[in-house]
């Protein structure tokens, strides 16, 4: 059973707001090339609805998949390794930011196409219902992939096939830079209801009824009632991508930007905490993200001469190209 | 001793790999009425949870049984048309093929898709008849091509039992093939060339369908010349060792090969042997669709821009008599 109180909330959050400062720190500095998309300011839909699941179930995440991952228990230090592309990662740096995965705690990735993880996702859960194993499987995406047909053709089959599957919209107003109100004819829960899916919207700056909603999805999956849909209305403070500092891109108003963060989630949820709880947690996250750099920047990279492992589960291995000679 | 048909053989390999192992299951469009030949009787027999009947939803099914695959199971899916492969590119080449490198290693994605029906229809024209093998082993996925039905047995098995994707291409010129099968059926290693006919004078490469148009050329040629027919049978793990060890013995090299010209199959067998530096007596040559081909409708037009048995004749003539 998880701890889902809002110390146990603040803490995650705490963790994946903390994480993603130092990822944005070591962006700067170069130490993580390519960038990231930040999750900051989004962090209570992920946890409350990694406090919704259990060990065994499983996700499927987006190219702003950093939140999700930890919420569901990734070792932090082992995912900055993956950011950093050091062989400690996640992933053995072979993944990165978008791609982070620890399948022993059921995240089947990140994924860098929107909207391509929700079929996974469903895929996972009809194995699920076949098996017997009454896993449950919460797909990420952003408003975004409310326009993608793969999105739409796998809200029709999980709705026919009742799949033990959760939906879950992160409405944080942006595709890119593309407003919502210009990209969405009809609304979320619309597309939801077509198929004829439960569908809830939720404050997603508040992580106890990001949490409720959610549990109550996961009761509605666990006893075979099939899949829900979640829209959480959340904003993202930073850019869509780092890179978008480096370009000076403006298409928000900083007055936008000021009242979603008034209504910060981590403020929210410290609110209920007793005295000096935030501080011990905040000093412990404080330690931990420290110990997490440490970890990463001293892990070895890479041999160049892999590069291409790990491409087929048989082993086999491609012809040499260039530059890249594969080590026989 | 009986005849077994090509699409019979898939249909076989099918149900035994159901019957071997409960983790395999099918996905596609009319299934249960075994519409494209691959799946008659299987839905009676293993179940609709089993074998699968999917609205039209390609992208979503073709994920979805990715997602299957990495919760343990060996989905296969099936695509009625050729075609269909470009509107699920970035399910095959852009998810499952690159999980297990993105993983670090992690997971690996065991899915099968299989088009029984892959080329020329002859008549279906722009959108059905496409051949889109290279595509795939330019990319990496694992492609197989079937000549034969005891070939075409035999490598759905072993992509069914592979741990990684394969796309399995059962061209429509090949599927009225008929073959005495005697004794057991066995798989077929996937890597692994088939010599079909030895020859001395000329390595004629040939896959899928067009091993049949080479076997015959080179029963016409005989004995004036004599030709050895190589059949790769898998694309993507490719058998370059058997290749030049054929190119090698006979120093004459013709392919034929049912993709387009630029950047096709024939262009890379072409170059491999070129950049091992086999002595050739002759130049290489090559007979393909052309540039950028699209199947036109009306038949002489169809005909006209696929590789037939009289091109591949004369190119193996004026190899032979080039020296």
């Amino acid at each position: 059973m998880n701890e889902t109180g809002p110390a146990a909330l603040y803490r995650s959050m705490r963790l994946i707001r903390s994480f993603e400062e130092q990822a944005l720190a070591l962006v700067r500095t170069g130490e993580i090339i390519g960038g990231t998309h930040p999750y900051i300011g989004q962090e209570a839909v992920a946890v409350g609805v990694c406090a919704a699941l259990g060990p065994d179930d499983q996700l499927t995440s987006t190219h702003r998949g950093h939140g999700h991952v930890l919420a569901k228990g990734a070792e932090p230090r082992r995912m900055l390794a993956e950011l950093t592309g050091r062989q400690t990662g996640l992933n053995q740096g072979r993944g990165g930011s978008m791609h982070a995965a620890d399948l022993t705690l059921g995240i089947l990735g990140a994924n860098g196409i929107v909207g391509a993880g929700a079929p996974i996702a469903a895929g996972a859960a009809w194995a699920a219902l076949r098996q017997g194993s009454g896993r449950v499987v919460a797909s990420f995406f952003g408003d975004g992939a409310l326009n993608q047909g793969v999105l739409l053709e796998t809200l029709n089959l999980a709705g026919l096939w009742r799949l033990p599957v959760l939906f879950v919209c992160e409405n944080n107003g942006y595709a890119t830079t593309l407003p919502v109100e210009a990209a969405v004819a009809g609304s979320a829960l619309g597309r939801a209801a077509a198929f004829g899916i439960p569908a809830e919207q939720v404050d997603g700056m508040d992580a106890a009824a990001v949490h409720a909603a959610a549990a109550r999805a996961v009761a509605r999956a666990r006893t075979g009632q099939g899949p829900s849909f979640l829209e959480c209305r959340t904003y993202r403070y930073e850019g869509h991508h780092t890179m978008e500092r480096r370009i000076r891109l403006r298409y928000r108003s900083t007055e936008e930007v000021e009242a979603w963060r008034a209504r910060d989630p981590l403020e929210r949820t410290a609110g209920l905490l007793a005295a000096g709880q935030r501080a011990a947690i905040d000093q412990e996250i404080a330690e931990l993200i420290a110990e997490a750099v440490e970890f990463a920047l001293a892990g070895p990279h890479p041999d160049p001469a892999e590069a291409l492992k790990y491409l087929y589960a048989d082993g086999l291995l491609p012809r040499p190209g260039h530059p890249v000679e594969v080590a026989r | 001793m009986t005849k077994l048909s090509y699409a019979k053989a898939l249909n076989r390999a099918l149900a035994d790999e159901l019957a071997r192992d409960s983790g395999v299951c099918v996905f596609g469009e009319d299934l249960g009425a075994g519409l494209s030949g691959l799946t008659p009787g299987l839905r009676d027999r293993f179940g609709a949870e089993r074998v699968v009947d999917t609205p039209l939803s390609e992208q979503a099914f073709s994920s979805l049984a990715l997602g299957a695959a990495l919760a343990g199971m060996r989905p296969v899916v099936e695509f009625q048309i050729p075609s269909l492969l470009f509107l699920v590119f970035e399910q095959i080449a852009n998810q499952a093929h690159k999980i297990s490198l993105m993983t670090g290693g992690q997971i690996s994605a065991p899915v099968t898709f299989v088009v029984p029906g892959s080329g020329s229809r002859a008549g279906w024209a722009g959108q059905h008849s496409d051949h889109p093998y290279s595509l795939f082993a330019h990319v990496g996925v694992k492609t197989l091509l079937p000549a034969t039905p005891t070939d075409a047995y035999g490598l759905l098995v072993s992509a069914i039992r592979d741990p990684d994707p394969v796309v399995l291409f059962g061209p429509t010129g090949a599927m009225g093939v008929r073959e005495d099968v005697t004794g057991e059926l066995l798989p077929v290693p996937i890597g692994a060339a088939r010599l079909h006919r030895a020859g001395t004078d000329v390595t004629v490469v040939a896959a899928g369908h067009l091993v049949h148009e080479a076997l015959a050329v080179a029963e016409e040629l005989a004995p004036e010349v004599s030709v050895e027919v190589f059949d790769p049978r898998t694309l993507y793990p490719f058998d370059f060792a058997a290749l030049f060890a054929s190119v090698g013995r006979t120093g004459r090299l013709v392919v034929v090969d049912d993709s387009n010209r630029m950047c096709g199959l024939a262009a890379e067998v072409i170059t491999a042997v070129a950049e091992q530096g086999i002595p050739l007596r002759a130049a290489p040559r090559r007979v393909t669709r052309p540039d950028g081909a699209v199947l036109p409708f009306a038949i002489g037009l169809d005909r006209a821009v696929q590789p037939d048995r009289e091109q591949l004749r004369a190119a193996v003539l004026a190899a032979v008599q080039a020296n």
